[in-house]
């Protein structure tokens, strides 16, 4: 293993494997990197792994495998530098921007200085990464925004933000996935299920997806939500 | 009519439970499962089930039930747990022994003061689907049980038998022992480093007391101040069952089987695995301390509670008399047991 890497104690059960501190796409590809080492190495007793931005949380059963093992198991592994972590899916959602759909797109324009079809270009022109997968089921952590879009989060948090809604801040983007309260902020909203228990993978992103936000009309998103759920976004494989 | 157990009114915090849904939390999928896994087994063992079948979690107050099937065997579980039997002739069962009711009979599902966390398993389990390989209830996201929700009034839980198997009752060869530990084991970490000295000084001889804002999720609780170093933000890491966050009031937050997957506070220290069946039958008001172990020591501990449970599981006995012919209110009338006794003790 690499040096600085912390193995962190968490609890008899699980332990994290922390690169470094921060959001960092070289550190979250080590993450990625561990992770497919790991799967490949089928270590017994490891019975699942959470990748988050700098860190990999590894839940074992401390009846098979002990911390010292486990730890000794991952010194082991050649984990190479990748030069990205790409899952080699790319994922298209349609956004409806603005208006009703993204309340706080005029605020997050305004505070970078853009007009709002300015804000809106900028955040469906770039590719986004999802980092991680985390707060509730399916609901993703994606980045980097520019500077221009970056802010703190809310000073008061929305009391509700519907389901499939676009928001940004601290330099990323998140889509909620149910109802909630929130305190990012709103720009948009995606007619697409990111999560849907009846499908067979019910998360629509995983973690090392690329994204790619479509900007839409809000009769689009009217009308895509009349349709069926399968056609509200595309998922594209693609090969590395 | 398909067999089912008629929900009369539902208690306050009632749903499906199993062992937990593994290997979904990398998509943000909590592993919900019973609070209690180890009065989940012993009940399942005792309605004859493998140890893994889905029963009710009953939290708090117990919900009234109405069997809907030709016979129905129950086993309750939990610390001070009671089965009432409220019809058609009342009569109390003890916890800890399966019990066989005819069709239409009414019971309650619930506590003597003291208790909290029970389990009642029914012989065959109930006839729910699995949902990503598990029948717990997922109410953050609302799959998993009933519905994914909590049993409501007017509910009727689909059984897979509508007979059990004829046979001795069983019954637990006594009493498990299942008091809390005078301190809650800790392994310090993942993030004791983000805390003053003062603050981990706090946490290992403080008493915390559960407040009222206490779920599935994770128990609030109220005691000493955890002073953090710098700042109470990390970048978001993953959440293990029994880590102890500390948000920016300084209180800790001691998460459990429904907490979220990743979590952006620090985590003080994490609940070994041997001790979050007692947190999970603790409740608002209760106090705990905590003392810290290393890791080797807490997976010494996790190896012996095994051990510990296998033997609870295989120390099953027959019933010798049928306490359900008996009203435990008629035995004490009769003088034949002390009310220091429950009939347990003397079946």
């Amino acid at each position: 293993m690499r040096r600085g890497v912390r193995y962190l104690p968490v609890g008899d059960s699980a332990l994290t494997v922390e690169f470094g501190q921060g959001i960092d796409r070289q550190l979250n590809a080590l993450v990625m990197a561990l992770d497919a080492a790991l799967r490949a190495r089928a270590v017994p007793g490891v019975t699942e792994t959470v990748p988050t931005f700098r860190s990999l949380m590894i839940h074992y059963d401390p009846a098979v495998l002990s911390h010292a093992a486990l730890c000794n198991e991952i010194d082991a592994l050649d984990i190479a530098p990748v030069q990205d972590a790409q899952s080699g899916r790319l994922v298209t959602l349609p956004v409806a921007y603005g208006g009703v759909h993204g309340p706080d797109l005029e605020d997050v324009a305004a505070a970078g200085g853009l007009s709002e079809a300015e804000a809106i270009a900028l955040h469906s022109g770039i590719t986004h990464y999802v980092y991680m997968i985390g707060f509730a089921p399916g609901h993703p952590y994606m980045g980097d925004l520019p500077p221009e879009l970056t802010l703190p989060r809310r000073r008061t948090p929305r009391t509700h933000i519907a389901p499939g809604t676009v928001a940004v801040a601290v330099g990323q983007t998140v889509i909620y996935p149910f109802a909630s309260p929130g305190g990012w902020h709103a720009i948009g909203r995606t007619p697409a299920d990111l999560f849907d228990i009846t499908r067979t993978e019910p998360a629509l992103l995983r973690a090392g997806d690329q994204v790619r936000l479509r900007n839409i009309e809000a009769a689009e998103f009217d009308h895509l939500m009349a349709g069926p759920a399968s056609e509200r976004f595309t998922i594209a494989e693609q090969s590395e | 009519m398909k067999p089912a157990l008629f929900v009369q009114a539902a208690g306050p915090f009632t749903t499906v439970q199993d062992l937990g849904r593994y290997g979904h939390q990398a998509a943000g999928i909590p592993v919900s499962g019973a609070l209690d896994p180890v009065s989940l087994r012993v009940a399942n063992a005792l309605a004859g089930n493998a140890g893994d079948e889905a029963a009710l979690e009953i939290r708090l107050a117990g919900p009234v039930l109405r069997v809907e099937a030709a016979r129905l065997r129950v086993a309750l579980c939990g610390v001070s747990a009671s089965l009432q039997i409220l019809a058609p002739e009342p009569r109390d069962v003890p916890a800890w022994q399966s019990v066989t009711l005819e069709r239409g009979a009414v019971f309650r599902a619930g506590f003597q003061p003291g208790g909290s966390t029970a389990y009642l398993a029914v012989a065959g389990g109930f006839d729910l689907p699995q949902v990503l390989e598990s029948r717990s209830t997922c109410l953050r996201a609302g799959f998993g049980g009933l519905e994914g929700r909590l049993l409501a009034d007017g509910d009727r839980v689909p059984l897979r038998l509508d007979a059990p198997d004829e046979r001795t009752e069983l019954r637990a060869s006594g009493l498990p022992d299942l008091a809390p530990p005078s301190k809650i084991r800790v392994v310090m970490g993942p993030q004791d480093d983000h805390f003053t000295e003062g603050a981990i000084a706090a946490l290992l001889k403080g008493e915390f007391r559960i407040t009222r804002q206490a779920d599935r999720m994770g128990l609030r609780l109220a005691g000493p101040q955890l002073a953090h170093r710098q700042g109470h933000d990390i970048t978001s890491d993953g959440i293990a069952t029994g880590a102890i966050q500390v948000p920016g009031d300084r209180q800790p937050i001691l998460l459990l089987a429904d907490h979220q997957t990743t979590g952006g506070y620090p985590k003080i220290a994490t609940v070994i695995s041997a001790d979050l069946p007692a947190i999970g039958r603790m409740a608002a008001g209760d106090c705990l301390r905590f003392s810290a172990v290393s890791v080797a020591e807490a997976e010494a501990i996790h190896i012996a509670n095994q051990t510990w449970i296998d033997d609870l599981l295989r120390e099953l006995e027959p019933l010798r008399t049928d306490p359900a012919s008996l009203s435990s209110r008629a035995l004490l009338s009769k003088n034949l047991i002390s009310g220091a006794f429950s009939a347990i003790d003397i079946a």
